[in-house]
């Protein structure tokens, strides 16, 4: 692996790859994820699902079920009050409550294959199996469209009878599966198109791909005879649960208290409520723990995947590869309710770009399947793969190397972004430069091969953080953080602090706190974690700092002023402040109680600055001719990661990015019959990439500091999913002389291509 | 129906459970013996979260009745340390910062285990086929499989 760590050399911890605090319990099986928590007297919950992709409601009989020996309680849509709309946030999307209940349990209709009806809690699997078959549901059976262009169709069944696409101007008079349009951009395209001397024009699909997080959804709920609650769940955000389960129920907030177990992946897609607050309510009747986890088919199913989507996309060029005009429209499906990721889609399509005329749009489609939820930098992937596939087809056409044709385009600092806001930190240059430099670029390729290149940008976010940290008293530190650590985030937080400290890491323990011990938290999602939590940590620990001067003042007798904190000891500022012996976190530890009280560290913020994220790909396929195959023969991913806290982590975000990307490329998808039904609910249909089908992962981190953090911090968890799908297609276009605009190029695809049959 | 008496080995040590004639090998771990180390991540064989050894040879627990490990040995995540130490390849995941979110992490240090004894010297090809069963959906595998290889070679002493 190749760094390219410019090396700080001011810092002592941060940079270097200590071994996670939480490593040892994940090695030896110890670590307690969703599913492995069990309480006394626990009951089994199970969810009755549609069969229907599309159908009303008439009527759901429970009687029989309830009267099965050992069923302790039944929930359906009349447990839970119709909510209004409203709109929440949830992850990276907005979710509306109006149709997050009817997501939880279907009122009016079921609108996917996999919808829950009803939830049975119950002594034993078996019994709850068995009294989910004794429910009596009347459909009446409705028209479905599971194809996201199928469903904008003038004349395609409607979900939502009464939807009318919000975002146009005059407001449509007739209801559409279109929930809403979306505008972005600036300029005059038409004058830029007029300007160019190439223009390329493509339409791409894709398909619904799932996040594929090996720990379905699970939970346990335990909700006592005062109605005092508690749930422990696997999820990135456990107040959002937390806001959504209340929300719900009708319930204050803080009646529950929500912990979050270790999660085994989430990727956007636990950053919503499903079995969480059925497992409340069946608690709350039976008033015995209630247990709930859900099956792969079940997660498969009814659990957000991504969107599947339709992109137009056209650009216009001059000869020398200056970009005079750049369009997309971005038709996402969002399944069964509206808040697909179009938005970002069309936001992101051309972020990395410079460009003087551009526009892009996103459309909102419902279809009948499962509400997409967030996944990895949501909606920028499938843009991604679309309007850099159109650039690498400009480069070719007027002879441009492909990176130089991006650097002569790249934004930059003070570039207004082609969604809106000015660019403050952006390290896409640096980022093109380091690519062009790496060997990869310039090794030899040989025949048969092709090699792609591709770019990706991801916003990344703040939010709403609060971490604690406590000084015992030996000296040692409890950090709290609020963000639930997806892959190293416990080292990375405790390796700040210990800078700001001055402490060894194995003095500091950082846990993640439950909802009952620390003010609001956002969810792990939009590669925050790091840069949130991160700064919160860091002004945790300058409170804390300031309280040890302020002790160490009150020993001495002399004003705060006079004490400075180095090297991890309080010393009298200068000569003036008087001839102190320089005191250690222990001294001041040791006579807490006397200089008054416990001392901690608290930091709240919404953190802001955060700075976007750029990712930039290489990599070199070979595609058989025979079979259809695909094969990733060398990959290097190149990132401004703002500064790498610890490198081994960063570059795990980076390396995990592109095998997903990968999949998506190559194998990945929701298959669906004329029924509507799902036909690939399984690991064994679903594929995902697997050890045999990747080589090593090169990772090149390229650190442009993000100003707006103590340690120069940026996300860095997404933008590696956004640059694979093109990269690859760009790699096959060169390689194997066909270019793809439908994902996956799976082997059955690339085969009808090559035999020049068939859709691509 | 009647539950029937299963006796086994699990982790060098003697187990008794009242199982029913369907229930899995992980479902017994998981519920009765306490031992949340395999996880149910498919249901099916296909992610291999739910790895153990049986009499030596890897299985994917989730495909196993109970019963049929009566009299039998069960090895899983939850021995691979012994006497306070952790095993080679547990050692080298974190040292090389192997995991993530860990989920799938003792189904691949089991699998990787039963590798390494059969073949202590493997390719980097070798490695990735032995553990094409298991699936990862965070590191890509890079790490995880640089981890077996530098696991390995210190063994051999290398």
């Amino acid at each position: 692996m190749l760094d390219t760590v410019a090396k700080k050399s001011d810092y002592k911890v941060v940079g270097t790859r200590p071994i996670r605090p939480d490593g040892v319990d994940k090695v030896t099986g110890r670590a307690r994820f969703g599913a492995d928590l069990n309480l006394p007297g626990q009951l089994v919950g199970r969810v009755l699902r549609s069969p229907h992709p599309h159908a009303r409601l008439v009527s759901i009989d429970v009687s029989a079920a309830a009267a099965l020996d050992g069923v302790k309680a039944i929930v359906t849509r009349e447990d839970f009050a119709d909510q209004p709309p409203e709109l929440t946030a949830a992850g990276e999307m907005m979710l509306n409550y109006r149709d997050v209940v009817r997501n939880v349990l279907a009122r009016e209709k079921v609108l996917y294959e996999g919808h829950a009806i009803a939830a049975v809690a119950a002594i034993s699997a078996a019994i709850a199996r068995k009294a989910l078959r004794l429910i009596r549901v009347d459909y009446e059976i409705l028209p479905h469209v599971t194809d996201v262009v199928a469903a904008m169709a003038p004349d395609a069944p409607l979900l939502d009878e009464a939807m009318i696409t919000a975002g146009v101007t005059p407001t449509p008079t007739t209801p559409s599966n279109i929930a809403k349009r979306v505008d972005f951009g600036h300029g005059d395209i038409d004058t830029g198109f007029a300007q160019a001397d190439v223009i390329v024009e493509r339409e791409f699909r894709t398909e619904s791909v799932h996040q594929g997080y090996i720990e379905p959804q699970a939970c346990v709920a335990n909700v006592a005879e005062d109605g005092q609650a508690e749930l422990f769940v696997t999820t990135q955000g456990q107040w959002i649960v937390r806001g959504h389960c209340a929300k719900l129920l009708g319930w204050n907030v803080n009646r529950i208290k929500v912990t979050a177990a270790e999660m085994g992946g989430g990727f956007g897609g636990k950053t919503v409520v499903y079995l969480e607050p059925l497992a409340l309510a069946l608690s709350a009747k039976a008033r015995r723990p209630v247990k709930m986890v859900m099956t792969r088919e079940e997660v498969l199913k009814a659990t957000g995947p991504t969107s599947a989507a339709r992109v137009r996309v056209k650009v216009g060029a001059k000869k020398d590869g200056r970009i005079t005009a750049a369009f997309a429209e971005c038709a996402y499906g969002a399944g069964a309710f509206a808040g697909s990721p179009a938005g970002g889609g069309a936001m992101c399509a051309f972020a990395p770009y410079e460009l003087e005329h551009v526009a892009t749009i996103g459309l909102d489609v419902l279809t009948n399947r499962p509400k997409v939820s967030a996944y990895r930098a949501p909606g920028a992937p499938i843009a991604a793969f679309a309007v850099e596939s159109v650039l690498d087809e400009i480069a070719r056409t007027i002879g441009v190397d492909p990176i130089d044709l991006r650097l002569k385009n790249a934004a930059k600092v003070g570039t207004r972004s082609t969604y809106g806001p000015t660019f403050a930190a952006i390290g896409f240059v640096e980022l093109l430069q380091a690519a062009k430099a790496h060997p990869h670029y310039s090794a030899p390729l040989p025949a048969g091969q092709g090699r792609g290149v591709a770019a990706g940008f991801w916003f990344n976010v703040g939010g709403d953080t609060a971490v604690q940290l406590t000084l015992n008293e030996d000296a040692s530190v409890t950090l709290t953080a609020g963000t639930p650590d997806v892959g190293g985030l416990r080292a990375s937080l405790g390796m700040m602090v210990s800078e700001e400290l001055g402490i060894p890491l194995d003095k500091i323990r950082t846990q993640i706190g439950d909802t009952a011990s620390l003010a609001y938290n956002f969810v792990t999602g939009g590669s925050r974690s790091t840069f949130a939590s991160g700064m919160a940590s860091v002004e945790a620990a300058r409170a804390m700092v300031k309280e040890l001067a302020a002790r160490a003042a009150k020993i001495w007798d002399i004003p705060v002023d006079a004490v400075k904190f180095e090297d991890g000891m309080l010393k009298p500022a200068g000569d003036n402040a008087g001839k102190y012996e320089p005191m250690s976190i222990r001294d001041i530890a040791r006579q807490m109680a006397k200089t008054g009280g416990p001392i901690v560290g608290y930091a709240t913020l919404n953190a802001q600055g955060a700075a976007p994220g750029l990712a930039f790909h290489i990599v070199d396929t070979q595609t058989d001719p025979e079979t259809g195959k695909t094969t990733i023969l060398r990959y290097t991913a190149l990132q401004d990661v703002g500064r790498a806290i610890h490198p081994a982590f960063v570059e795990g975000q980076m390396q995990g990015g592109v095998a997903q990307g990968i999949g998506w490329a190559l194998n990945e998808e929701y298959v669906y019959g004329a029924d509507g039904r799902m036909q690939n609910a399984g690991f064994l249909d679903y594929r995902v990439p697997v050890a045999s089908d990747l080589p090593m992962i090169d990772t090149v981190m390229v650190e442009v500091p993000n100003p707006r953090h103590p340690y120069g911090v940026k996300g860095v968890g997404e933008a590696p999913i956004v640059p694979p799908m093109a990269a690859i297609a760009n790699a096959v276009a060169r390689g194997a002389g066909v270019r793809f605009t439908q994902l996956p190029m799976s082997p059955p695809r690339v085969l009808a291509a090559l035999s020049g049959q068939g859709a691509r | 129906m009647s539950k029937i008496h299963l006796t086994t080995t699990v982790n060098g040590d003697a187990v008794e459970a009242l199982v029913e004639a369907d229930e899995t090998l992980l479902d017994v771990l998981r519920n009765q013996l306490a031992l949340t180390g395999a996880k149910e991540g498919c249901g099916s064989g296909d992610c291999g979260a739910c790895s153990v050894t049986l009499d030596g040879r890897l299985v994917c627990s989730c495909l196993v009745l109970a019963v049929e490990t009566q009299g039998r040995r069960v090895e899983t995540v939850e021995g691979m340390a012994k006497g306070g130490v952790l095993h080679p390849l547990q050692q080298k995941f974190l040292e090389l910062s192997a995991l993530q979110c860990g989920i799938c992490t003792p189904g691949f240090l089991v699998a990787a285990r039963a590798l390494l004894e059969k073949n202590p010297d493997p390719t980097e090809t070798e490695v990735r086929y032995w553990l094409a069963g298991n699936l990862c959906r965070c590191t890509g595998y890079d790490k995880i499989v640089r981890a077996v290889m530098d696991a390995a070679a210190e063994m051999r002493g290398a």
